[in-house]
């Protein structure tokens, strides 16, 4: 039980991680994408593929996982710029299922849909990270977590974050402002594609195996949901969304109820609280974070009836 | 001396050709007025020179440099400024960010020297460079008397005050030029004489003013010179006094309302 616990805990931080790629993504700069579930594929791959038949080590994979994420962050990033709203959307998902469907059939690489088996525990100092054993696991996603929290809240407090916040406001006059909107697109784009594909890379040190069919659309959504229920345009949030919502999926096996509650019950869950946020309280449990230049209490709480 | 010119622009809407040929000069240091008909193409011209828009043909130059279709933030960093006849504030944000905004290409190196590594700018620097910013926006909300609304959001202040705050985070770019478009829409006696004197005050500070604007009261006090449009063509230019005796501009647009 407490294993399963700390499983659950785990899975919680690596989503954290993918979270705030989406919330600089969606959250500050307003885009609606749908396109973690393909950089956390990538950076998983790409840990499995240099660990298994490079033989490097984990964290050597790292920069590369970051790099290729990146990499694919700019190429996604660039020709959807034009396309807002739900067409940003669905021309996203598209990537998602495009690399699930080069996973699953590209065999000399990915080994198909029987994905890569035998990768290798991070090692640190000599101390084998054992997921095994979760308790070191799990420390080591919570660095991962509050490193990645540190560099998006600076990076959401200075210039960066304001130029987003006009790009979501009003493009039109965050041009005429000087603001390369563009350029911070792209930019938004390619830190929740690298962030996302960092949490790959951990995903596959922990399950120790990668399988096409783990990167399905749900994640995606499941982060868009983390980030929603959280609240927009908070990195706390995304990471409070990342463990509710890890929680509430595990909810069935937490309580021994699995053989009651059939599994298709994530999907009807994750619908629903999209839907009763999007009525209820629009603006996520936290809201959107109070910077010093905005004290919570003007902060309005999102419709305008 | 000529700081911004227009050399037969031309912006056309399929059949609706918005703006036709059009020479259109401001001399630098003064208040210009553009003025005619709601739809006599002051929007479009105003967009086909700030890189909003893409003239059909003809050219711009700023500074004698030709800027013709340069992309509009560039153009806002050359020195050009504007607002929007419908209010265009950073809504959810507020007072004080909108302003904030403003300075964004203003402080640090240059643009291109990776900004995007602002995370990993030691805490001092990245802490300096915000109290700048932030300074430097006071300065401006200061200069419209409105220190006071700084953390309200832009959304919820008065409608007046919110053409003000976009003048303010126009002027926080440091411009040479400003346009103005329709800048005391919806404004009362009071307001539009405030901010009449606040245009005098911004053309004090060096800056020359470009305005579009239908009331004809603070068109003819303020302005030096006045530029007629009509039907997507330039129908007349000069001094207030000569554009008021001009028999065409009478006819086309003047005399509706002294009739
Ligand atoms: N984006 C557009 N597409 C089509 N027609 C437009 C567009 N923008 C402006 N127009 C047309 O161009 C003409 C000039 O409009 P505008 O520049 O807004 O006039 P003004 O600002 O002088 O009132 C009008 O006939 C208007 O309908
Ligand atoms: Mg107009």
């Amino acid at each position: 039980m407490l294993n399963f616990f700390l499983l659950i805990l785990i899975y919680s931080g690596i989503y954290a991680l993918m979270a705030m790629g989406q919330n600089i993504i969606t959250g500050y700069g307003g885009m609606l994408s749908l396109t973690q579930a393909g950089f956390f594929a990538i950076g998983s791959y790409v840990t499995a593929i240099l660990t298994t038949q490079a033989g490097w080590s984990f964290w050597a994979t790292l920069p590369v996982a970051f790099l290729v994420s990146a990499l694919f962050g700019l190429l996604i990033g660039l020709p959807t710029l034009r396309l807002k709203g739900d067409y940003l959307a669905i021309a996203t998902l598209g990537f998602g299922e495009i690399v699930r469907n080069v996973l699953n059939n590209w065999d000399s690489l990915t080994n198909g849909p029987m994905g890569i088996q035998r990768i290798p525990m991070p090692v640190i100092l000599g101390f084998t990270i054992n997921p095994y054993k979760k308790y070191a696991f799990l420390v080591m996603v919570i660095v991962f977590v509050i490193i990645a929290y540190i560099l998006f809240q600076r990076l959401a407090r200075s210039r960066m974050g304001r130029a987003l916040a006009a790009v979501r406001e009003d493009e039109i006059a965050a041009q005429s402002m000087g603001i390369n909107i563009t350029k911070y697109k792209v930019y938004a784009f390619i830190l929740g594609a690298s962030v996302a594909g960092i949490a790959g890379s951990l995903q596959a040190t922990f399950t120790l195996s990668v399988t096409p069919g783990t990167y399905t659309f749900m994640v995606s959504v499941m982060v868009l949901c983390m980030v929603v229920l959280g609240g927009m345009g908070n990195f706390k949030a995304s990471i409070l969304g990342a463990f509710i919502i890890q929680f509430i999926s595990y909810f069935p096996q937490l309580t021994g109820l699995s053989s009651v509650i059939p599994p298709q019950f994530k999907q009807i869950l994750f619908g629903l609280i999209l839907v009763v946020m999007m009525i209820w309280r629009p603006q996520g449990i936290l809201g959107r974070e109070a910077t010093r230049y905005r004290k919570r209490a003007v902060t309005p709480t999102g419709g305008e009836q | 001396m000529i700081l911004l010119e227009t050399e037969a622009l031309t912006r056309a809407y399929g059949g609706v050709v918005a703006v036709n040929k059009v020479d259109f000069e401001v001399e630098s240091g003064l208040i210009t007025g553009l003025i005619g008909p709601n739809g006599a193409g002051k929007t479009t011209l105003f967009n086909t020179m700030t890189g909003l828009d893409t003239p059909s043909s003809g050219k711009v130059w700023f500074n004698n440099k030709e800027i013709t279709g340069y992309p509009a933030h560039k153009i806002c960093r050359m020195g050009i400024a504007r607002t929007f006849q419908n209010i265009r504030l950073f809504k959810e944000l507020t007072v004080v960010e909108n302003v904030m905004i403003g300075r964004h290409f203003k402080t640090g190196k240059s643009e291109t020297k990776g900004r995007f590594l602002n995370a990993v700018k030691s805490y001092v620097k990245l802490k300096e460079e915000e109290e700048e910013i932030y300074e430097k926006a006071l300065d401006w909300l200061d200069f419209f008397d409105m220190e006071a609304s700084k953390n309200e959001l832009a959304k919820n202040l008065p409608y007046g005050k919110q053409r003000e705050l976009e003048i303010a985070r126009a002027l926080a770019t440091d411009p040479k030029l400003l346009f103005l478009d329709e800048p005391a829409a919806g404004m009362n006696p009071q307001e539009t004489d405030h901010l009449m004197a606040t245009i005098r005050k911004i053309r004090d500070l060096g800056v020359t003013v470009v305005l579009i604007e239908h009331d004809m009261k603070l068109v003819m006090n303020i302005c030096d010179t006045i530029t007629v449009l009509n039907y997507g063509q330039k129908l007349a230019q000069g001094t207030p006094h000569e554009i008021k005796k001009n028999p065409s501009v009478i006819e086309a647009y003047l005399g509706k309302d002294e009739a």
